[in-house]
């Protein structure tokens, strides 16, 4: 396992929302503990036995947090995850999505000065299976097991956490990391914790098209990682999208593409599942 | 979302970036008076959300009036890449001694937004960016410093530019300030112009926008033009589905736009042609399928379709329950394949019992099944 276990104390900001109270609660029958919750302008209520603050800084003043999760609608989201990171919270999963991609260049730079760890935003959050759910996943899909996952995408975590579940290998933790342009965490930051733990046998590595975080983390696996790595490219069958004008072309150049993103695979050695059941069959394979 | 060269121009403007006078015109009268009163030469463009206008001859030239409006009845009605032209910018023309390339994106490994410059601008930037990438100066701007005017000079000189060097580094400080000002996605000048006479002017501008940040920009989100979009798409939009109109005969529905990528690359690697990506989004009610499923049968290309669900906050049932309410109202006029696994499966494969819906355990069988009812690739 990695980042969270049962014993992490989480913090939920937004909490008295639609989705922030319907996860909580979705959360708490997993079996995370959650602390705290923070809504401005609602402290002194409870929601589902939490009690409510107003701003982060009071939570962390009644509670020990280790983790916050945000469900803030998008126009305050990248303002509240840089209020967790202010006030000391190590790691901080923003699961909003539609935040502005210059609200992120500014937080993501600022909360990683602070100290903090940031996943997401635009992401499902984290699991640890049959321990702690910090996200929005479908807990019961995800079985205790051997090999850890991080991906870009959602619903295709789910399928194969799932197909590993009932293959009999399992999951230790999964992170969703998300799928906006400007994440807080990509695939080479978390590939050494995963390195380093001693649950997690294999790593499943899901990516999509676009960005250069697939490149950067067969790199990482080339140079350094000692387990072995399958890998999962999404969208690879994706129209080339609307020209984004001279300098999309420009700075993406040939990196994005999903050829760029199988040559990186193919020469860190990772191999690539072209189907969520191949992934299972390649993990039992370099498993033995 | 994409801005024509007139309104890039009039945002970089208000930043503070010289542009050359210029103004709309919907008809060639228009363009005549317009040239009249400029009483110089005229460039007429094409304003369409597609690059490589000059090539497909939206770009021309006029020395008088008369003149103007005979070129701006050519390019008023052209076809470039699919859309029509139905509005021309008519701009004084520059007298060019240098023409170079400023653009501004958001890089995505860095994380930062980086200024790309070189003293080679003009239509072929691609060709120079991929054949010598050397010639292109790079600087990834501090997103809370900004960009200062130090800064801009230091490029000005590592790349190159010749010409009024405080000139240029205010032009790129301000085109800094627009794209941060606007929320843009992209802002280019392209080409940056030194005239004859030394000033440095905004020749032609592009600006993108992030359309994430338009809650911020009420007046830049009114500029928007349903009319170049495919109308399923507009239609799916007011359904809140985030669709994609393809060139295939399979429609394809999924919850999740991870899983509706992976179904269309399933679909494609067992020789289909996918018609559009449709997303249903998490915890979609049987109205929201219903919807779905009413929108890519409204395509005549399509000849079948392929439900992919997978479900977690999205009930299996619920998606179940809006494929009935559709095949009871006679919607489901074109054979329809299922795959349902998770939340709730096993209540929507009872649902669907005895019901003309060929349901597949695994999305490749169900893939494959939907290709050879419609038949594969021409």
């Amino acid at each position: 396992m990695i980042l969270v276990n049962r014993d992490t104390r989480v913090l939920v900001q937004g909490i008295t929302g639609r989705e922030g109270q319907f996860h909580t609660q979705q959360m708490l029958a997993y079996g995370t503990k959650i602390v705290a919750g923070v809504t401005p302008g609602k402290g002194g209520a409870e929601v589902l036995g939490v009690p409510v603050y107003d701003t982060v800084k009071e939570a962390v003043a009644n509670h020990e947090v280790d983790a916050s999760i945000i469900f803030v609608p998008a126009p305050m989201a990248a303002d509240a995850a840089l209020e967790a990171a202010h006030a000391g919270i190590p790691l901080i999963v923003l699961i909003t999505e539609g935040i502005p991609t210059l609200d992120m260049v500014k937080a993501v730079e600022e909360i990683k000065a602070l100290g903090s760890r940031l996943i997401g935003g635009n992401c499902p959050g984290i699991i640890s299976a049959e321990e702690t759910k910090i996200g929005i996943m479908p807990g019961h899909v995800f079985k205790r097991g051997r090999v850890g996952l991080i991906s870009r995408s959602g619903t295709l975590t789910y399928e194969a956490a799932a197909a590993l579940s009932q293959a009999g290998l399992g999951t230790t933790t999964t992170v969703g990391i998300g799928g906006d342009p400007v994440i807080g965490t990509t695939f080479k930051d978390l590939l050494p914790l995963f390195n380093e733990d001693p649950e997690t046998e294999a790593v499943v590595l899901i990516g999509e098209i676009g960005g250069s975080d697939e490149e950067e983390a067969a790199e990482w696996v080339k140079a350094h990682m000692k387990k072995p790595v399958v890998g999962f490219i999404g969208g690879r069958s994706a129209p080339k999208g609307k020209r984004m004008g001279h300098a999309g072309a420009i700075i993406m150049g040939n990196v994005g593409t999903p050829e760029s993103k199988l040559r990186a695979f193919a020469e860190a050695g990772i191999p690539v599942a072209d189907t969520i059941d191949e992934i299972v069959e390649l993990v039992k394979k370099a498993l033995g | 979302m994409n801005l024509h060269e007139y309104q890039a121009k009039e945002i970089l403007a208000r930043y503070g970036v010289p542009v050359p006078p210029g103004k709309v015109a919907y008809t060639p009268d228009e363009a005549k008076r317009i040239a009249e009163e400029f009483g110089k030469r005229v460039v007429i463009k094409a304003q369409v959300h597609v690059g490589g206008r000059g090539k497909a001859g939206g770009v021309k030239l006029a020395d008088t009036p008369q003149e103007a409006y005979e070129k701006a009845q050519a390019i008023l009605g052209m076809n470039i890449k699919g859309l029509t032209v139905k509005k021309v910018l008519v701009a004084e023309a520059v007298d060019i001694a240098k023409e170079y390339y400023a653009g501004l994106i958001l890089d995505r490994a860095k994380k930062r937004v980086v200024l790309m410059l070189s003293k080679e601008g003009g239509v072929d930037i691609e060709e120079v960016a991929a054949e010598r990438p050397e010639a292109i100066h790079k600087f990834w701007i501090d997103p809370h410093k900004g960009f200062r005017p130090f800064e801009a000079r230091e490029m000005v000189r590592r790349a190159g530019l010749e010409g009024n060097l405080n000139k240029l580094a205010q032009v790129l400080v301000a085109l800094y300030r627009a794209y941060e000002g606007v929320d843009a996605s992209i802002a280019e000048i392209n080409p940056l112009v030194v005239t004859t006479d030394g000033q440095v002017v905004a020749a032609d501008a592009k600006i993108v926008l992030d359309d994430n940040a338009l809650f911020r920009h009420p007046d830049l989100a009114e500029l928007r033009e349903v009319e170049a979009e495919h109308p399923l798409e507009v239609e799916a939009s007011n359904y809140g589905f985030a669709y994609v109109k393809l060139d295939g005969n399979i429609g394809i529905i999924g919850n999740g736009a991870g899983l509706v990528m992976y179904t269309l690359d399933l679909v494609n690697r067992v020789g289909g042609r996918p018609a559009n990506f449709l997303d249903i989004g998490g915890g979609a009610k049987a109205e929201v399928v219903y919807n779905a499923l009413k929108v890519v049968l409204k395509d005549p290309d399509v000849k079948g379709v392929f439900i992919n669900i997978f479900g977690g906050i999205t009930r299996a049932d619920e998606v179940a329950k809006g494929v009935i309410r559709a095949l009871e109202e006679g919607l489901l006029t074109k054979p329809v394949v299922m795959r349902v696994a998770g939340t709730a499966e096993e209540e929507a494969k009872k649902l669907l019992e005895g019901k003309p819906i060929y349901m597949y355990p695994t999305s490749i069988e169900a893939a494959k099944a939907i290709v050879a009812m419609v038949g594969g690739a021409a």
